[in-house]
């Protein structure tokens, strides 16, 4: 966390010496500074913290939902045990203690962690796209990084993700390609127009979910129908090795994106005048390129194509924390980790014992958020 | 980072020539063999027809494009060799339009301007790395726009010539030597016309700035430079003092046309306008 340097919270600044006259009072010349117009340390801590607080409480109470219910009692007794303070074997707080630290704990987080990574490949490609519609689903980024993946299943490769990540980097590949392809399409000028830009997404989606739809046909029934429920875009309980691997992946490229945080804003300016800034664009887009679609690849090998996460979330969370991609894109992460870990604990206990595609879920909840910011919100969009 | 101007000489373009790399070679320049001075402290004005290499030029002199031949020179350096962050520094561009998608104030759009001044550290990751310096700078800038007013605003929200304004106050927060201007007028209402004609002489005045003014409007060349430079295909037609280049055989020879040019009443200066 970084350190607040008193000088910057706003309330304890010295007074601003004019040089054209006295313009308005004492107190309206700093009255910019305080209203939130701008990022302040302060409004960054107070933020974040809240969302912190809110992502571990919706993580726990999340817990509590399933086929098997489990009241916060039982939580809390293996909550304790957890941490090794012991308490009551009770009748029941065995099995509980099974189902939490093996079965729903992993999946809640790996929930969090995919929906985060989500959120923040999307603020990302809107920022570099210059376009609050760019979401690696609806530009076929998933599609691609999907069928790559599904390119190695197909193949028989896939088996040994953990210790050498082949899935993951089949999906890179494939997001990657997707990506590159898109840019090239969709770009006329030196701009990437709202519109060519969706519409090259919708026909490369369509391209590429053909030649999904091939692999599968192709392969042997039970292993395709397998193929046909990762894709709907589902979570499952994994082995805490291959969360760890996903974390790894979410940690790294977070960390690098956010050092880049600060340029994505001056990026919104325009490519030219962000260059005439001192920015190198191309190579901040070609490294963010990369980064996006590397953890596009790692988190659709693992959960599928979960839809809207990276549109919904970081419109919504802009809304109320601003533009500023130093607090939006940590905002976004936590939100979007916050959204896919209720969304999954609604796809696992609507039909309970059954469970439904959390794609499906997501795909619900934002295909009509998305309709609605395409009819009604144009002049925000173009 | 001021670059000393000891010589009078803001910059110097010594026979810079440019097209653009997808053109074929037969194909002409678009800028052709230029050679001229930018005056510490003056207003010039870049005029002619659409196609002439105006908004070219003044790209060249941003560093946002490289001259396929020739040089341009900040003081002693040639641009080319100046750090992008460090030009950044110096020479301040404002484009033409501006259209922002995302919901940022007018104070967060100003603060951009700071950002070649930036001393992030890896670890802070860029929050709070505006210190009170820039801070200042900023409010500076808006002061002298006159867009204080409007800090907690969206620029989305905003009219184009209030949108015009924070965008040259973004580039007056970068405490540029040269300010760069490409038709700063092109969409805008006559009263806003008035409004950004008076802060350009004002910023001349106060801040003793230099400034380069791409227009395609004679009669705010005319009235608000002190030199103007007559572009036509890629070639300088003319500089000097309006006087000198806005003359009726002139305009001719740019433009193709007849045109009425009379003194403004007030001001003296050449006037254009329609014959008859």
């Amino acid at each position: 966390m970084t350190p607040v340097s008193p000088q910057l919270l706003t309330s304890e600044s010295p007074p601003l010496a004019s040089n054209r006259g006295e313009e308005g009072t004492a107190g309206s010349r700093d009255d910019w500074r305080r209203t939130g117009t701008i990022l302040t340390h302060r409004r960054w801590l107070g933020i974040m913290g809240v969302l912190v607080a809110a992502s571990v409480a919706t993580c726990i109470l999340c817990l509590r939902f399933g086929a098997t219910p489990v009241d916060l009692a039982t939580l809390l007794v293996v909550a304790k045990q957890w941490v090794g303070l012991g308490g009551a074997e009770g009748d029941g707080v065995g099995t509980a203690a099974t189902i939490m630290m093996h079965i729903r704990l992993p999946r809640v987080l790996m929930g969090f962690v995919i929906g985060g990574s989500l959120a923040a490949v999307g603020v990302t490609l809107q920022a570099l796209l210059r376009n609050p519609l760019a979401d690696p689903y609806v530009l076929g980024v998933s599609s691609g990084a999907a069928l790559g993946a599904a390119l190695a299943m197909l193949l028989g490769i896939g088996a040994s993700m953990i210790l050498l990540p082949v899935l993951p980097l089949c999906g890179f590949a494939g997001g990657l390609l997707a990506l590159l392809l898109i840019y090239r399409l969709a770009q006329s000028q030196g701009r990437l127009p709202v519109h060519s830009l969706l519409l090259a997404g919708v026909i490369l989606n369509a391209i590429l979910t053909a030649l999904i739809m091939f692999i599968t046909s192709i392969m042997e029934p039970n292993r395709s129908a397998g193929l046909m429920a990762w894709l709907m875009g589902s979570l499952t309980a994994p082995g805490y090795p291959a969360l760890g691997v996903l974390v790894g992946y979410a940690v790294l490229v977070l960390a690098i994106v956010m050092h880049k945080a600060h340029a994505l804003n001056v990026l919104t300016l325009g490519e030219e005048t962000a260059r005439s800034l001192g920015i190198e664009t191309e190579r901040i887009k070609k490294q963010l390129f990369v980064l996006t679609a590397l953890l596009t690849g790692a988190v659709v090998s693992v959960s599928g194509m979960i839809g809207f996460v990276g549109m919904v979330v970081p419109h919504a969370v802009r809304l109320v924390v601003g533009s500023d991609h130093r607090l939006l894109l940590p905002a976004s992460a936590l939100v979007g980790g916050m959204f896919l870990v209720i969304s999954d604990t609604i796809a696992r206990t609507l039909l309970a014992p059954a469970e439904i595609p959390v794609g499906i879920v997501t795909a619900l909840a934002g295909g009509p958020f998305f309709l609605y910011l395409l009819l009604w919100r144009k002049d925000r969009m173009l | 980072m001021a670059v000393a101007c000891s010589s009078g000489t803001a910059m110097q373009v010594d026979r810079v020539s440019f097209r653009y790399r997808t053109d074929q070679p037969g194909r002409p320049w678009t800028v052709e063999d230029l050679s001229f001075d930018v005056r510490a402290g003056e207003v010039l004005g870049v005029v002619g027809p659409n196609g002439s290499g105006k908004s070219s030029l003044l790209k060249l002199l941003a560093g946002l494009l490289r001259p396929s031949s020739g040089q341009i020179r900040l003081g002693s350096q040639s641009i080319g060799h100046i750090d992008s962050h460090l030009l950044a520094r110096s020479i301040a561009v404002v484009p033409q339009e501006y259209v922002q998608v995302f919901p940022f104030t007018v104070a967060e759009t100003v603060l951009m301007g700071r950002f070649p001044h930036r001393r992030g550290s890896w670890w802070g990751m860029g929050i709070g790395d505006e210190s009170e310096h820039d801070l200042r700078q900023a409010h500076q800038a808006m002061v002298e726009t006159d867009v204080v007013a409007l800090a907690g605003r969206l620029v989305s929200d905003l009219s184009g010539g209030e949108r015009q304004r924070v965008m040259i106050a973004r580039a007056l927060a970068q405490e540029p030597v040269i300010l760069l201007l490409d038709e700063p007028m092109a969409f805008l209402d006559i009263n806003h016309q008035i409004e950004i004609c008076a802060l350009i002489s004002r910023l001349q005045r106060e801040r003793q700035l230099t400034v380069v003014l791409v227009s395609h409007d004679l009669n705010v060349a005319s009235q608000s430079c002190d030199r103007v430079m007559m572009l036509k295909n890629g070639r300088i037609v003319q500089i000097g003092s309006p006087m000198e280049t806005i003359t009726p055989e002139s305009l001719r020879a740019v433009y193709g046309c007849d045109v009425v040019v009379d003194a403004h009443p007030y001001s003296g200066r050449p006037r254009v306008t329609m014959p008859a």
